[in-house]
């Protein structure tokens, strides 16, 4: 009898023991929140990806420091995309299968976007995109956001301000890639709305050496402004090839290049030309009404605290997404679907990139106030009147 | 007529740069029959070399222009020396493949050394541009032209007036033949090497001020050439010249008159209508392998 009772002693420990692992493992894996972020933090749109990187890690580590979501903590798996669509594709299935992230924030460019898409959709886990590109959110699909400014607004800000200084006649130069084509089929969409006729339409590869050729052939069909549509290098062998062709015709870049770079790599050729950016690049700029200022303040403060290098503006977009990603954490205990629904029901969240507002037909949430209108000057932004 | 002169213009500034890529291809696919793959490559090093000599060094621009051939040439025998001549059993297949694996390599080391960022050098001289019939003309097109010409007349006098540059003939028509004759064959592949890898830097070198120099930039630039190489005829050296000009040329031309955007589908769709017309390129004669 003692000896089966010692057994029966000895089975209910053992119970217990295993029991307790159990627990405490399944206890553990809840405790944080994996978020997978994937950036171009190598390759040609490394000024995209690497401030992003950074962006994201800062909010995860305040997010942290303040105690997590719901009390668990958040963290992230980083991958680098080197700016290829197939290594992106790699990176998501990784981290959808083996990472098991919640949710996932980048890339940072459309191609590589518009890549991942499919898997996205396959795998039903919600994706904030820090890339641009319209097609990214139109049409809607399900679980994809996006927190970066959509060419439809930087077109319409470009338009806009087109408008008031009585430009009609533009010749448009767009990159061949799909922020280039995005672009341009904003720019011939939109340009009867605004009363102004696109007179010729060009395009350039984004290695190429040189673009007098194309900017002969704009000249031709005389237009009274020049918009360019690419990210660097090539806007800026374009600047400089406008100087020296001595065109004589202001020239408009997008806000694929509103980074000190471009201003460092076009030099003197950067001076005068106008462009869309987002708020970051001119926060101390701005008038103190506008509702992002303090936001923008505080993200450029805390940002220059932790790296010691100039914000970028780009980074923004990471800063957003995981804030808003944050805020449709709240609750959910980690449940895609619940995530997804908690995300297209955020509105009136004031961001870097502007204020957000989610619903069932906007995954892009912005209006084109996310975009002003610089001008530059002695090598640096200033508002454009 | 004056967006004619300028498409000219900007299609003889491209030209040249492909020409003086294609020339590099060109003789070293003379004396090894091999092609390059990392080409390229030494284009973008050449590039970038300039930038750490002139801009961040601030040497005098004749001296980093030396200092960058000499090491970028250093570098291409290094290759030489290491990746090829080191391989027990060199089929073409397997020297190919070497020379793509270099190129990713090379673009590795250039990333880490020069970082992401492409960056910008102001033209060798401070002249403004030059107004020719309303077409304008860059002084920087000028010093490429001249350059790439002082080149690839150097490299004829070489081949012509040397001894040195007869031998290497020699091994170009029969390796073995010159081989029996005392020729130091294993020395005269090295020389092609540094040469043609020279070749790449200055291409690299006077192409940097037009345009923006990164650790990518040469893989396009070296496929371009490729390109003209086999236009004009591989293994000739006027050929590879010849090619250059056009395919810049009729870029520009297909930019102007068709559309930006069939900009590269021109310079295909020539190439591939080159080499089923004329398999052995514009210039390339069937048994001539010799410069």
């Amino acid at each position: 009898m003692s000896a089966r009772k010692s057994n029966m002693v000895w089975g209910l420990a053992a119970l217990m023991m295993i029991s307790g692992l159990l627990f405490s493992s399944t206890g553990h894996a809840a405790e944080t929140y994996k978020i997978g972020g994937i950036f171009s933090v190598t390759g040609a749109s490394s000024f995209l990806g690497d401030p992003e990187k950074k962006s994201l890690e800062m909010v995860i580590e305040d997010i942290n420091a303040k105690g997590g979501i719901d009390g668990r903590k958040l963290e992230a798996v980083i991958y680098d995309t080197e700016d290829d669509p197939t290594k992106s594709v790699m990176h998501v299935n990784k981290l959808i299968s083996k990472d098991q992230v919640v949710a996932i924030i980048g890339p940072s460019t459309t191609p590589t976007t518009l890549a991942i898409i499919p898997s996205i959709e396959k795998e039903k886990v919600p994706l904030i995109s820090c890339a641009a590109g319209n097609a990214i959110t139109n049409p809607i699909k399900p679980y994809v956001f996006k927190t970066a400014q959509s060419d439809i607004l930087a077109a319409a800000c470009v338009y806009g301000f087109m408008k008031k200084q009585n430009i009609q006649k533009v010749g448009i130069l767009t990159v061949a890639n799909a922020f280039g084509e995005s672009g341009k089929e904003q720019l011939l969409k939109q340009a009867e709305k605004f009363g102004i006729q696109v007179v010729q339409s060009e395009s350039f590869g984004d290695k190429d050496t040189d673009m007098t050729a194309q900017l002969t052939k704009l000249r031709k069909a005389e237009p009274q402004a020049i918009i360019c549509w690419g990210t660097n290098p090539g806007p800026a062998v374009i600047a400089k090839n406008v100087k020296q062709l001595n065109l004589n015709i202001p020239l408009y870049q997008s806000h694929g290049v509103a980074s000190p770079k471009f201003i460092e790599l076009a030099g003197d050729a950067a001076e005068g030309i106008y462009l869309p950016t987002g708020k970051p690049l001119v926060a101390n700029l701005l008038p103190d009404s506008d509702p992002q200022k303090k936001v923008l303040m505080e993200y450029i403060k805390s940002y220059d605290a932790k790296y010691k290098i100039p914000v970028s503006g780009f980074g923004g977009y990471a800063y957003d997404a995981m804030q808003i990603l944050a805020k449709a954490l709240v609750g959910t205990n980690g449940d895609k679907q619940k995530i997804r629904d908690n995300l297209e029901k955020i509105t009136g969240h004031v961001g870097v990139s502007g204020t957000f507002n989610f619903s069932k037909d906007d995954h892009e949430g912005l209006s084109p106030d996310a975009f002003v209108m610089v001008q530059i000057k002695n090598k640096t932004w200033e508002l454009a009147k | 007529m004056q967006e004619f002169l300028q498409y000219f213009f900007s299609g003889i500034t491209n030209g040249a740069i492909y020409a003086v890529i294609a020339v590099g291809f060109s003789m070293l696919y003379n004396s090894t029959e091999l092609i390059n793959f990392a080409h390229g490559e030494f284009v973008m090093l050449g590039a970038l070399g300039l930038v750490t000599f002139w801009s961040v060094f601030k040497l005098p621009l004749p001296i980093a222009f030396i200092l960058t051939v000499i090491c970028v040439s250093g570098a291409g025998l290094l290759f030489e020396r290491f990746a090829i001549r080191t391989v027990s059993k060199p089929q073409p297949i397997v020297l190919v493949i070497i020379t793509v694996g270099a190129s990713i390599f090379l673009r590795g080391i250039a990333m880490s050394v020069w970082g992401k960022d492409a960056k910008g050098l102001p033209p060798f001289s401070d002249h403004s541009p030059l107004e020719i019939a309303k077409a304008t003309l860059l002084p920087q097109s000028l010093w490429i032209l001249g350059i790439s010409f002082l080149a690839v007349f150097g490299l004829y006098l070489f081949y012509q007036k040397t001894l040195t540059g007869k031998a290497m003939q020699a091994c170009a028509i029969n390796r073995r033949a010159a081989w029996l004759t005392g020729i130091p064959y294993q020395k005269m592949i090295s020389l092609a090497f540094l040469m043609s890898t020279g070749m790449g830097a200055v291409a690299g070198i006077i192409i940097a001020p037009i345009t923006l120099c990164s650790y990518d930039m040469g893989t396009m630039l070296g496929l371009k050439g490729f390109c003209a190489a086999m236009l004009g005829g591989l293994g000739s050296l006027w050929g590879a010249l010849l090619g250059g000009f056009l395919l810049g040329i009729l870029e520009a031309m297909g930019t102007g008159f068709f559309y930006s955007g069939l900009k590269d589908a021109i310079a295909f769709i020539l190439l591939l209508l080159i080499l089923y017309i004329r398999p052995g390129g514009i210039l390339g004669a069937k048994d001539a392998k010799r410069f």
